[in-house]
C-alpha cells in the first residue's frame, strides 16, 4: 500500500496561518486591545502586547482588571473557534484563503466567566493559553491561564462556559 | 489607585479620566454614593466582538463592570484607600444592542478590613432587561 504523499510544509503553514488570521483579524475589540495569536501546530498562545492605554492603576502601575478579563475571555473564545475551524480547513470543507467574517463558522458566545486575579498585571506583555475541558454540541467549558515573565507564576486564571453556535445558523 | 477624594465632589468625573484604560474606553463616572457607583460607556465601533452581528465583545462589558465595582468599593463610607480585584464572575444574559450606551450600576454590599464584596449590573437603553451581571470580591486597604 502506498501512503499519500504529505503536503509540502509551506502549503500546510500557509493554510493554517491564513485561517488563524481570518479568525482574529475580523474582531475589532481584539485588535483594539492589541491581542495577537502565535501558533505551533494546533497549539495557540495569545499575546497581549503592552500599551500604556491598558493601565488601570497608574500608581503601581498595573494593568486594568478589565484588560486582563478581556484577554482571558478572548483567549478562551479564539481557542474554541480555532478548534472548530481547524477541522474544517484540515478536512478541506472550508478553503482557508477565502475565509472572511461572513464565511467563517460562527463564534461561540460567552455564557459566564469567572476570573481569578492572582498577581497584579505588570506593565509588559502577557501570554495566555486556553484548554477546552469539555466541548459538546450545546456548550463548552474552557479554562485559561495568563502569565507574564514566568510561566510558573500565573497572573490570572479563568473558567468560562460558552454557548456553541448551532449548526443550523451556519 | 488615585486618591479616594478624587471620586467625591467636583473632581469625580476626572477620577476615571486618570485611569488610562477607562479613558481609552471613554467611560464616564455618572454617580457616586455611599458604596454605590454608576459608570457609563458610550458606543464605539472598537467595542465590537462579533463582526457579523456588530455586538460588543464580552471583554468590553467586563471592563465596565470591573471599573464600576472598583469605584463602588472606594466610595464606601469606610473609605478604603486602595482596591484591586481578587475575583470576578460575569454572567452574560443577552447581547448588548449595537449603537447603545452601556451603563453599569455597582453596590459594595459588604466590606471587611481586607475584602469588599460587590455586585454590578449592566444595561443598555432597555433598562428592564439587563445585559450582564457580575459579583466580585476586591482586596482593600483602609
Amino acid at each position: 500500500m502506498s501512503r499519500k504523499r504529505p503536503e509540502p510544509v509551506q502549503i500546510v503553514k500557509q493554510r493554517r496561518d491564513a485561517a488563524l488570521r481570518a479568525l482574529v483579524a475580523g474582531i475589532p475589540f481584539v485588535q483594539f486591545l492589541g491581542i495577537a495569536f502565535e501558533r505551533h501546530g494546533d497549539e495557540l498562545t495569545a499575546v497581549l502586547k503592552f500599551d500604556d492605554m491598558q493601565i488601570g492603576n497608574p500608581e503601581l502601575p498595573a494593568l486594568h482588571g478589565g484588560v486582563t478579563a478581556a484577554f482571558l475571555e478572548t483567549a478562551a473564545l479564539v481557542e474554541l473557534g480555532w478548534q472548530n475551524l481547524w477541522h474544517e480547513i484540515e478536512s478541506g470543507r472550508l478553503d482557508a484563503d477565502s475565509l472572511n467574517p461572513a464565511t467563517l463558522p460562527r463564534m461561540p458566545k460567552t455564557i459566564d466567566i469567572t476570573v481569578d486575579y492572582l498577581r497584579s498585571g505588570l506593565p509588559r506583555d502577557a501570554y495566555a493559553r486556553a484548554r477546552v475541558n469539555r466541548s459538546g454540541r450545546r456548550y463548552a467549558s474552557v479554562r485559561v491561564e495568563a502569565w507574564q515573565d514566568n510561566r510558573m507564576r500565573p497572573m490570572a486564571q479563568a473558567t468560562g462556559h460558552f454557548l456553541m453556535p448551532s449548526p443550523s445558523a451556519e | 489607585m488615585p486618591d479616594k477624594v478624587g471620586i467625591r465632589g467636583a473632581g469625580k468625573r476626572r477620577f476615571i479620566d486618570e485611569l488610562p484604560f477607562c479613558r481609552a474606553m471613554n467611560m464616564v463616572l455618572e454617580e457616586v454614593g455611599e458604596g454605590t457607583a454608576v459608570v457609563s460607556m458610550p458606543w464605539n465601533d472598537r467595542l465590537v466582538g462579533d463582526p457579523v452581528t456588530g455586538v460588543a465583545h464580552g471583554g468590553a462589558v467586563s471592563s465596565l463592570l470591573d471599573t464600576c465595582g472598583g469605584v463602588a468599593v472606594l466610595s464606601h463610607p469606610a473609605k478604603p484607600s486602595t482596591t484591586a480585584t481578587l475575583n470576578f464572575r460575569i454572567d452574560y444574559m443577552r447581547p448588548a444592542t449595537p449603537g447603545q450606551t452601556i451603563t453599569a450600576h455597582a453596590t459594595c454590599y459588604h466590606l471587611t478590613r481586607t475584602v469588599a464584596f460587590v455586585r454590578t449590573l449592566a444595561t443598555d437603553e432597555d433598562k428592564a432587561n439587563p445585559v450582564a451581571m457580575a459579583t466580585g470580591s476586591f482586596m482593600v486597604q483602609t
